[in-house]
């Protein structure tokens, strides 16, 4: 086959530039020493009072400064690090020129209370309040900066005001795979020959009190609060669920083309990417697990790899009962007796779920798990639970040969995206 | 360009404040009737969805249940365009269906807020007090009914559209990009059939709240878009708009109706300074300037009516004196993410008929036009940021 094409005579996409931010820390190497270290993120929330809530505990990001503190705020300044560390290391473009469109999942955004607050309060309704009163208020102009921090595409927009992307920004969101989705739009932009540079970014910094409390109304949240870096317990007997947490991932992705023209290093490889919705249930996955094993073959097949290509899984593996009964089993169906033995960790036991983040920080984490020939552990596990007889790289960090990993993310409303990532360009 | 790669319209399913479908849309426009509804939230006026009988694409009221208005108002536009496409039920085709749904955010529960506000003012622990009231009064569900990307969740379970699923976000832009992505995909061979489209609710004292921080809402008296220079602003619009778009050889091997061809999405963002939108859209127009027949083609303006967005584009548009234009908002209102599917949509039907709806304004922008319609250039200039052009052309 040509050179910078792959086995279906597409460019092949790589990456040459990634930026973290968890609750580890900022940039690759901070985050990286944490998980290798099994150390957790999580701890008890101090941005607001947690009295009266089932869950007070998250891996928050709270050494980012965001004021006002508004989620989109946040949001913006974890992708703006993020980004920053990714473009910088990829050394692509010009300051503020980067040559290639930009991709970015972002959380749904919404006036907040303090907002909210804020505008019944000058509306002087004091114990009588409507939304003719906060319709009237907002209208009086006093609040005029609410209106462009609380559009759905101002992230995206500021973004690429500073970083200079072209074309029109895409935010996007696929609930809590929508990180892995900005990837997968990038790659496809790439292979399409739209463009030989893209730069995919997911953000959240999404934790207030109403947003904790809708996953916790939905008992989607661990409350195992003694002590908080112990709640997050992927593929253990005792999880409980997720733990919320902020942070951002980023990549530059470029044509191999385009990125050996320009001499520049190549950091990993996106091999392929896979989706299928699952049409069963609003927050349930299908009980045969074939949407989530058809994501993965589909993925595989988008690589063209077979399952014995791979040799780690970065799984969604949330701590939740049924996502991980449903991710273990779709996982086996689709590995079959090497599922035992294939080492799969999840992220989340130390970071947390970054939700709209999640997909494009653990593509960053699987990519550096490929560099460094090194398998981040899932901690919290001390009780096995024997519906899922597989090898989670238990409390501890291992070498290992890894070739290409699989990275899962799931997320309400039935969607499912797998990217699967590789060391070098085949 | 008789490609296969070429891209077809072969489905729309639309609903707004004109009813449902493409008949109730022509008959309406030809009529010369806006409707605005100004009692609702005065002193603003919006276009309300009109009613319509949701158990015939939603069966299930479990399903119903578990949504909010936006997403039956959308879960039943696309139903109308898999009916329209004729791929409605045929499972083979729905699990390879890739969906790009535009979306903003869901309802909220008007009442807990106000409560909630209401109350904050004497709580002793106001941070406590707004825990416990949230704890306690919002609804489970309710969530599901926000998030964003869950009336893609919804059309997934209710019509089976599972070959993929993404929501774009982003005001007036999501929708254009999201049929732009959905064209180029099928250009390139990566997707052979597509649903695209979204959905918004009109009935929102919240967006109103939002959309007035930046002072953006018309009020006071109804005008068409055009003629809204001294008193600027958009309607609110309850719109439902999706499009059903194929390879030409996808199409053509099921036998499928061409309503019209997709020739091209072009979508761009300025920074907004004073004369921005003008020279946007002039770049935009100018990749497709040389596609446009003299005397068949014209204008669906996504004109909103704010400023400065519409004089802008008016000024733009002055430039082409010789294109007859219509700005479909003046009749459907303004409903963000949808606009540009549903003005697609609209384009698709008019070239499809091949004539042009009589002119709705009084200002000059609108004038008849006599000759037939083969090609429309549809414009979003979203009301902050955003600029896009759509060229749908007859069979």
């Amino acid at each position: 086959m040509p050179p910078h094409q792959d086995s279906a005579g597409r460019p092949i996409v790589v990456v040459t530039g990634m930026g973290v931010v968890t609750s580890l820390g900022a940039g690759k190497a901070d985050t990286w020493k944490n998980l290798i270290a099994g150390k957790s993120g999580i701890k008890n929330i101090t941005r607001f009072a947690t009295d009266g809530l089932k869950t007070r505990f998250a891996g928050t990001v709270d050494f980012v400064p965001a004021e006002p503190l508004s989620s989109p705020e946040l949001s913006e300044r974890l992708a703006d690090l993020a980004a920053d560390e990714a473009v910088a290391e990829s050394g692509i473009g010009h300051r503020g020129d980067f040559p290639g469109p930009l991709f970015i999942a972002v959380p749904p955004i919404e006036i907040e209370w303090e907002q909210r607050r804020q505008v019944a309060t000058a509306s002087g309704a004091n114990a009588n309040v409507s939304y003719n009163d906060l319709i009237r208020t907002a209208a009086a102009g006093k609040f005029t900066p609410f209106h462009e921090r609380f559009m759905f595409g101002s992230v995206a927009n500021h973004l690429a005001d500073k970083y200079g992307t072209k074309g029109s920004p895409i935010s996007l969101s696929t609930a809590c795979a929508s990180g892995a989705t900005a990837i997968q739009l990038g790659v496809e932009a790439i292979r399409r020959g739209e463009a030989s540079a893209a730069l995919c970014i997911g953000s959240d910094g999404s934790i207030n009190p109403e947003s904790l409390i809708r996953f916790s109304l939905l008992s989607a949240l661990s409350t195992s609060s003694d002590p908080p870096e112990q709640a997050a317990k992927p593929f253990a007997k005792n999880r409980d669920g997720f733990v919320m947490a902020e942070g951002a991932g980023a990549l530059v992705l470029e044509s191999l083309e385009a990125a050996t023209a320009r001499g520049a290093k190549i950091l990993g490889v996106i091999n392929g990417c896979g989706e299928m919705a699952d049409a069963f249930h609003r927050t349930r996955s299908s009980p045969d697990g074939k949407p989530i094993i058809g994501c993965i073959r589909n993925a595989l097949g988008d690589a063209g790899l077979t399952p014995d290509d791979i040799d780690y899984v970065n799984p969604h593996g949330t701590g939740t009962p049924e996502n991980d009964k449903m991710e273990a089993m779709g996982v086996m169906a689709v590995f079959g007796e090497r599922a035992k033995t294939l080492p799969m960790s999840s992220n989340k036991s130390m970071i947390g779920h970054t939700l709209s983040a999640a997909g494009a920080v653990e593509a960053v984490v699987s990519l550096l798990t490929l560099q460094h020939q090194r398998i981040p552990p899932t901690i919290n596990y001390q009780v096995p639970d024997p519906t899922i007889p597989m090898d989670v790289v238990p409390n501890v960090a291992r070498d290992a040969k890894v070739r290409h990993v699989i990275s899962n993310s799931f997320g309400f409303g039935g969607q499912n995206v797998s990217l699967v990532m590789g060391r070098e360009p085949a | 360009m008789a490609d296969t790669r070429e891209a077809w319209i072969t489905g729309v399913g639309i609903v707004s404040c004109l009813g449902e479908g493409p008949d109730a849309h022509w008959q309406a426009f030809g009529a010369g009737h806006p409707q605005a509804d100004t009692t609702t939230y005065p002193p603003y006026i919006i276009h309300k969805i009109a009613p319509l009988n949701f158990d015939t694409q939603i069966p299930k009221k479990g399903d119903q249940r578990q949504m909010e208005a936006w997403q039956r108002i959308g879960t039943y536009a696309a139903g109308l365009a898999l009916d329209s496409a004729g791929i409605k039920g045929n499972t083979d085709i729905l699990a390879r269906t890739d969906m790009i749904v535009a979306a903003g955010g869901g309802e909220r529960d008007i009442a807990a807020d106000t409560a909630i506000l209401s109350g904050l003012p004497g709580a002793a622990a106001p941070e406590t007090f707004l825990n416990e009231r949230l704890m306690s009064d919002l609804r489970p569900t309710l969530f599901l009914a926000q998030l964003s990307n869950l009336l893609a969740g919804n059309i997934s379970i209710v019509h089976g559209v599972t070959g993929s699923s993404r929501t774009f976000m982003g005001e007036e832009s999501a929708g254009v990009d999201a049929v732009r992505i959905a064209l180029s995909r099928i250009e390139s061979g990566q997707s052979e059939i597509a649903l695209v489209g979204g959905s918004h609710n009109s009935e929102r004292p919240d967006l109103l709240m939002l959309y007035e921080f930046g002072g953006f809402a018309l009020k006071d008296k109804y005008a068409p878009v055009w003629q809204r220079e001294a008193h600027p602003g958009f309607a609110l619009a309850g719109l439902g708009a999706f499009l059903v778009i194929e390879s030409r050889a996808h199409a053509q091997a099921r036998g499928a109706n061409c309503i019209a061809r997709l020739s091209a999405v072009l979508s761009d963002r300025s920074k907004r300074q004073p004369g921005d939108i003008t020279a946007g859209l002039k770049r935009l127009w100018d990749k497709i300037a040389a596609r446009l027949k003299p005397g068949q083609a014209a204008v669906l303006s996504g004109a909103s009516g704010t400023a400065p967005a519409t004089a802008e584009e008016r000024a733009f548009l002055a430039e082409h004196k010789d294109i007859a234009v219509r700005a479909t908002g003046t009749y459907i209102g303004h409903a963000f993410e949808p606009q540009f599917p549903m003005n697609v949509a609209l384009a698709a039907v008019a070239v499809s008929r091949g004539k042009l709806y009589p002119p709705a304004d009084e200002s000059g922008v609108e004038r008849t036009m006599k000759g037939p319609l083969t090609q429309v250039v549809v414009t979003s200039i979203g009301h902050w940021r955003g600029e896009g052009l759509a060229l749908v052309e007859a069979a």
